[in-house]
């Protein structure tokens, strides 16, 4: 992903013009500017947690020597955006812009907020996450074109969620509607956490075990690849809620005919057969993902090995998984995000995890507890794919890059 | 020697056919599954016109991604639109991050419940698989193809309509099929934001503790997922045979 030859021609076609055209991609960028700034409301105030809110402007959301300072640094951004190309300034300007706006809407409830008022609630609105948007996407841009390393990148990882660690934990966010919501629930908070992290890790680990020996069988015997393959595909194909229900039947059962199983915790609802469903979908990028490893090795190399006297098994550890390594990362890649994500609808058949504040907050039709559930689960999803990636560039070595 | 496989489908969808016109003749599989004397069959809506609901939602939102996804797929192939295609890719990559319930919920409080928001985290999670697909069908396009097609006077446009996009169809196609197939089940679970659908049967089978309903929901959903899935498979691979490739 990183390798790919379109990175090289874009700037070369850029050039052509650049003396008189300005950057395309920052000039979109000036324009969500513009817009966030000068067209949508900052903040949204309302009255109670559940009631219609009524949109702030930036002008009247902050104090006015404050708002006046975000609008300059936001114009200063869109300026740089629009004119500047080298992507180390505009990484810079993009970073301070996030920094400005992040740290700004943390006073805006106390601003908008009449004091001693403790139910009204005041939430990011519709141009602050344009501006983060705006600004992400500079973000973007710049590091993809400063095609950073895998360590950058992972130290890049590093100081934007130590930022985002401090600005939560020194309470700058705690007027902001999210935050009494995760105020009120803070216990259950970490515990649906826990329950996230097992259902999307264990299941994911769970189907490592299994399916690298599987995956390593079925390079050896053809006529059982394309069983278990094609099995795996269509698995893969049922709708996650559908298959969650599938699998309630046989675990209902089971648990009340076995009282092994139910002392283990296994019931028809709740999170076994969510973990289950999240085992069977990971199963398929594993084993996919070690046959075309280990099939990708080239015969030649086996056959080096051969000649050098090892052993079946010894030509299997030694030259054949190391080798196939980067692309069994890159399934485990695929179904680390995939379960992350998935796990979020394991909350409907009582599964907990994150999920369980997005249905509430849909029951209740409080956005801010639907993000409550959503921005953690999209945070661990995004962390865990620059992870993986930075480990796939890694593990490929030098050479291949 | 492809009759094995074939049969099996066409009995599978005879099979979800009649299952959803007359249900109620297996309501004895069913049966088993009930408490309390509860109906064995969902009574609250024909199954029938939920799976035509169902595949509408599904397939109207599928089209307006598609359309979408592959006009920007084609404007950052061309040489006015290459500053975006570094970034796209960042952006689809970043954008797979988020789940399709996120997207759903999101969409709930800022268009009211019912079919609207299902529709807009459909069309907007189906972008994805149909832009990254476009993206990387028009890019693996071999330039001394393209060459040629120069080489032959063929203006841009004719090159994208008549060498570009034929040889690209099958990854799109594949990419369509993709996002097809997340759709069937993010509708699915519009049925928590009252959108009509399959979904509705599972829910209700949530709600009433009632193991029948949850079972027959799945089944249906599972089927007729799989089914899709199939046929816009073989699609695939009649476009790809007719290109004189083999299928990849």
């Amino acid at each position: 992903m990183n390798a790919i030859s379109p990175h090289t021609s874009a700037p070369r076609v850029a050039s052509a013009g650049a003396a008189v055209s300005l950057d395309r991609l920052g000039g979109v960028v000036a324009v969500l500017i513009g817009v966030a700034l000068f067209v949508a409301p900052f903040v949204t105030y309302r009255a109670n947690r559940i009631v219609a809110g009524e949109a702030r402007m930036l002008l009247d959301a902050l104090p006015m020597a404050m708002a006046v300072g975000v609008m300059s640094v936001a114009l200063g951004v869109a300026l740089v955006a629009a004119t500047i190309r080298q992507p180390i300034l505009r990484l810079s300007a993009a970073a301070l812009g996030l920094a400005v706006i992040f740290l700004a809407v943390g006073r805006a409830p106390g601003f908008v907020t009449p004091p001693g008022n403790t139910f009204a609630r005041v939430s990011p609105a519709f141009g602050f996450w344009l501006l983060t948007l705006a600004f992400a996407l500079l973000v973007a841009d710049s590091i993809t074109r400063l095609r950073l390393g895998p360590f950058a990148r992972l130290a890049a990882l590093a100081v934007a969620a130590a930022a985002m660690a401090m600005l939560l934990l020194s309470g700058a966010w705690d007027g902001l509607s999210l935050l009494k919501e995760y105020a009120t629930r803070a216990d259950s908070f970490w515990r649906e956490a826990r329950q996230h992290l097992f259902l999307a890790l264990g299941s994911l680990a769970a189907a490592t075990l299994v399916g690298l020996p599987l995956g390593m069988v079925c390079y050896r015997v053809p006529r059982i690849k394309t069983a278990i393959l094609q099995v795996l595909n269509i698995i893969q194909t049922i709708p996650s809620i559908a298959l969650f229900g599938i699998l309630m039947v046989p675990l209902s059962i089971l648990s009340a005919k076995v009282p092994l199983a139910a002392a283990l915790g296994i019931h028809g609802i709740g999170a076994a057969p969510a973990f289950v469903a999240l085992f069977l979908y990971s199963l398929l990028p594993v084993v996919a993902n070690t046959v075309v490893g280990l099939e990708q090795v080239p015969a030649s190399v086996v056959d080096a090995a051969r000649g050098m006297g090892l052993s079946k098994r010894q030509r299997l550890f030694q030259v054949e998984l190391p080798l196939a390594f980067p692309i069994i990362l890159t399934g485990i890649r695929i179904v680390l995000v995939q379960n992350l994500g998935l796990a979020t609808v394991a909350a409907l058949i009582g599964g907990g995890g994150f999920g369980t504040f997005v249905f509430q907050g849909i029951g209740q039709t409080a956005i801010d507890l639907v993000l409550l559930g959503a921005i953690p689960t999209v945070a661990l999803s995004f962390m865990a794919a620059v992870i993986l990636d930075a480990a796939i560039d890694l593990a490929r070595g030098p050479s291949r890059d | 020697m492809r009759a094995g496989p074939v049969l099996w489908r066409l009995a599978a969808l005879v099979l979800l056919l009649v299952f959803i016109t007359k249900p109620q003749l297996f309501a004895f599989v069913f049966e088993p599954l009930t408490i309390n004397n509860a109906p064995a069959i969902y009574n609250q809506g024909s199954l029938f016109s939920l799976t035509l609901a169902h595949l509408g939602t599904v397939f109207s939102a599928a089209l307006a991604s598609t359309i979408i996804a592959v006009t920007l797929g084609i404007f950052v192939t061309r040489p006015s639109g290459l500053e975006f295609l570094a970034l796209s890719r960042s952006l689809v990559n970043i954008g797979q991050t988020f789940p399709p319930i996120a997207v759903l919920a999101i969409a709930v409080p800022l268009v009211g419940f019912g079919e609207k928001p299902t529709l807009i985290a459909l069309f907007l999670y189906g972008l994805l698989p149909i832009f990254e697909n476009t993206l990387s069908g028009l890019t693996q396009v071999s330039p001394l193809t393209l060459e040629a097609a120069k080489g032959m006077g063929m203006s841009p446009r004719r090159r994208l309509i008549e060498v570009e996009l034929p040889l690209a169809l099958p990854v799109i196609l594949a990419g369509i099929r993709l996002s097809v197939v997340i759709n069937l089940g993010t509708a699915t679970i519009g049925s928590t934001v009252a959108a009509k659908g399959l979904g509705e049967v599972i829910i209700a089978g949530l709600q009433s503790n009632n193991m029948a309903f949850i079972l027959q929901g799945g089944l249906v959903v599972a089927l007729l997922a799989v089914l899709i899935s199939d046929a816009l498979m073989s699609v695939e691979r009649f476009a790809a045979r007719k290109l004189g490739q083999a299928p990849s």
